[in-house]
């Protein structure tokens, strides 16, 4: 455990129902690594991550930002971390600019303008547009552009390529290296192929 | 004493202790229940203004302050749980709910038993037992809520928010109704306590008082001791148990 | 750039709710609609005796009123636990309890005013007398908040449950016993021409005392069912 690491994961068991679905696990990353959760259905990588946002209890361990135990840091934690989980976290009835003007108002925001950051996941032209008529594709892409207009250092994504195509996947990818190279922290599960050759990825398989 | 404390926080501690203790409080309750009983209902006098029908106050009241001690101690587990997150105090808040819910039905059922004598019906809406009927609603949501949250763990903290929720309701439910009550004038069942109460009635009360709090001591352990060996089923100290 | 303060952040939570709910009118008609469906059943079932129904009148339309408020609860949480806002709230940076005080602001609106303004047609059908009408409407004012806030905490305590609606009832309405009391009984005093500043005074207490306490209850509530 060096100096530089961010985030660490101490003695870390969950279970459900009878099921231990992981214990004693223990990791740790530094800043401008990332975290690649693997293992098949039902194997935990969802509880992991949500343990991970502060969401979730631990059955047991601990899970420490800068040293420090996130339930104890509680905001002082979350408001370091964007979390896309496997629903899209958007209202159906809002537009996307309300949608994103929200997530603004919720967190810390990054000085980027709404217009620009949905023109980078190409939505420019769907701004007004209400969320219930987007496809899934587009709901997916809206629902990461959070990470564009806030400012967060730890991205927590549970597989957020679902329903995008290769292009778009491509688009993200070079999105999550530079945060890495600006010393940001990914943790993230995909069932995809992950082409981010220059990043510096653990990986984590829980399916043991 | 405080390391004793400390240790009844285990699991595999608690078990063995409370086991231990288990055939001291029956007995203690058995002697309690026979004195408790026998200085009431047959040895007291009979009341002035009621005669004999009065005696099941013997059983009625003891049942209602055990409702609402029960209740308290459950609140009291509740902060436990939220603030220091001791498994016990999660054992314990599930294990009291359905003994306190008991407690609160016997205090409705003596408590309407007594009115069919003096007021020939089996329900009046005074306020000790309109209190007690609310109550009752109170302990069938926490059951009601663990019940229905599958993962346990989160059953038993969010039932301990809503103890604690009902806790502070309680004072503010009693005055209430007792409010609500004096504005009608409706029949009262409970108004023995008005002239000071004689030492040869006291004393049963207060015996039966205790014998029913020995009584929840012994029903507690018992449950405890099958909740704990539920939850924990999966580790290193039931196994050995068992395989003793 | 800075995050927003809370009191601007507490201003668009409840414009975003608000700006749902305008757009879900449909599903908000309904608890409305109930309100006025239950006061009509009474008649209907126990005669229309004028002065019969003139006399439990506050106790009809303040029974409906508790069990629209109590149908209208689950929409507090439901749809953004649905979609996975409820994990975005609980995230914020903003404290949870200010968040959860503008969604119950917004529910009230929605679901608790609308009964103020049908209250004295209500009123009207069940033959209440004039003085007692506005102290109808000052209870309804003051004690319909209570019942969206101390519901809050039981919708917190339910949300994501499968049956929740059952559950959440059960939980709720001793909760409410006393508001019902009290609001109650100060419409029958002023129709008996009778001081009701008791009764006010103590819907007053329980509104602050609801204000203060039922946010963060609800808070630690939601962050439990979340986890």
């Amino acid at each position: 455990m060096s100096n530089s690491d961010l985030l660490q994961i101490d003695n870390l068991a969950c279970i459900r129902d009878d099921r231990v679905l992981f214990e004693h696990l223990n990791l740790s990353l530094a800043a401008g690594q990332m975290l690649l959760v693997e293992g098949g259905n039902g194997s935990g990588k969802t509880s992991l991550l949500r343990i991970l946002t502060g969401l979730k209890l631990a059955d047991e361990g601990e899970v420490l930002w800068q040293g420090k135990a996130i339930d104890q840091l509680a905001a002082d934690y979350t408001e370091q971390v964007s979390y896309v989980g496997h629903h899209d976290g958007v209202k159906r009835e809002l537009s996307c600019l309300e949608n994103l003007r929200l997530v603004q108002a919720m967190g810390k925001p990054s000085g980027v303008e709404l217009d620009e950051a949905l023109d980078r996941v190409s939505l420019y032209r769907y701004g007004d547009t209400l969320v219930s008529n987007l496809s899934a594709g587009q709901k997916r892409r809206l629902a990461l552009s959070r990470l564009i207009v806030t400012e967060s250092l730890v991205w927590i994504l549970d597989e957020p390529f679902t329903s995008l195509d290769k292009k778009s996947m491509a688009g993200f990818e070079l999105m999550f290296e530079q945060h890495l190279a600006e010393q940001g922290i990914i943790v993230m599960t995909s069932h995809h192929d992950i082409g981010m050759v220059n990043a510096d990825i653990q990986r984590l398989d829980l399916s043991q | 004493m405080f390391l004793w404390f400390h240790k009844l926080g285990s699991p595999p501690h608690f078990y063995r202790i409370a086991g231990n203790w288990l055939p001291w409080l029956g007995t203690i309750f058995l002697l309690l229940l026979v004195a408790g009983l026998y200085g009431g209902p047959i040895l007291a006098p009979p009341d002035y203004q009621q005669g004999e029908s009065y005696r099941i106050i013997f059983i009625h009241v003891p049942s209602a302050w055990m409702s609402l001690f029960i209740y308290i101690v459950m609140a009291g587990c509740g902060v436990v749980i939220l603030v220091w997150r001791m498994k016990i105090a999660e054992i314990v808040l599930i294990s009291s709910a359905p003994i306190g819910a008991s407690f609160t039905f016997l205090a409705l059922a003596t408590g309407s038993l007594w009115g069919k004598p003096m007021w020939g019906i089996w329900w009046v809406w005074d306020a000790r037992l309109t209190s007690e009927l609310i109550l009752l609603f109170l302990y069938l949501g926490v059951i009601g809520l663990h019940g229905a949250i599958e993962d346990k763990r989160v059953a038993t903290r969010a039932v301990a928010i809503l103890a604690i929720v009902g806790m502070v309701n309680i004072p503010i439910i009693h005055y209430s109704v007792e409010w609500w009550n004096s504005l009608h004038q409706g029949p009262t069942v409970t108004k023995f306590d008005k002239p000071s109460i004689h030492w040869s009635m006291l004393i049963p009360l207060l015996l039966m008082a205790l014998a029913f709090q020995v009584y929840y001591l012994l029903a507690l352990f018992q449950s405890c001791r099958t909740e704990l060996l539920q939850r924990e089923r999966n580790s290193r100290w039931v196994e050995e148990l068992i395989a003793k | 750039m800075n995050r927003l303060s809370l009191s601007q952040a507490f201003i668009y939570l409840l414009r975003r709710d608000l700006t749902l709910a305008f757009r879900n009118r449909a599903e908000f008609a309904n608890p409305l609609l109930f309100f006025i469906m239950v006061i009509t059943l009474f008649p209907l079932a126990i005669g229309a005796v004028p002065e019969l129904l003139a006399r439990i009148a506050p106790g009809i339309i303040w029974v409906a009123a508790l069990l629209a408020a109590m149908l209208s609860l689950e929409s507090i949480f439901r749809s953004d636990f649905d979609d996975g806002s409820l994990d975005q709230l609980l995230m914020s940076a903003h404290p949870m309890p200010l968040l959860v005080l503008a969604k119950v602001c917004a529910h009230w609106l929605v679901t608790g005013f609308p009964l103020l303004i049908i209250s004295p047609i209500l009123a009207e059908m069940l033959g209440m007398p004039q003085q007692a009408q506005g102290v109808l409407f000052l209870t309804i004012l003051i004690a319909t908040p209570i019942l969206s806030l101390v519901g809050s905490i039981g919708v917190a305590l339910t949300v994501g449950l499968p049956k929740g609606g059952i559950i959440l009832s059960i939980l709720v309405l001793p909760l409410y016993v006393p508001v019902l009391i009290f609001a109650a009984s100060a419409i029958e005093a002023a129709a008996g021409g009778l001081d009701v500043s008791a009764q006010i005074y103590m819907l007053l207490a329980f509104l602050f005392l609801a204000l203060s306490l039922s946010p963060v209850a609800a808070a630690a509530a939601l962050k439990i069912s979340m986890s």
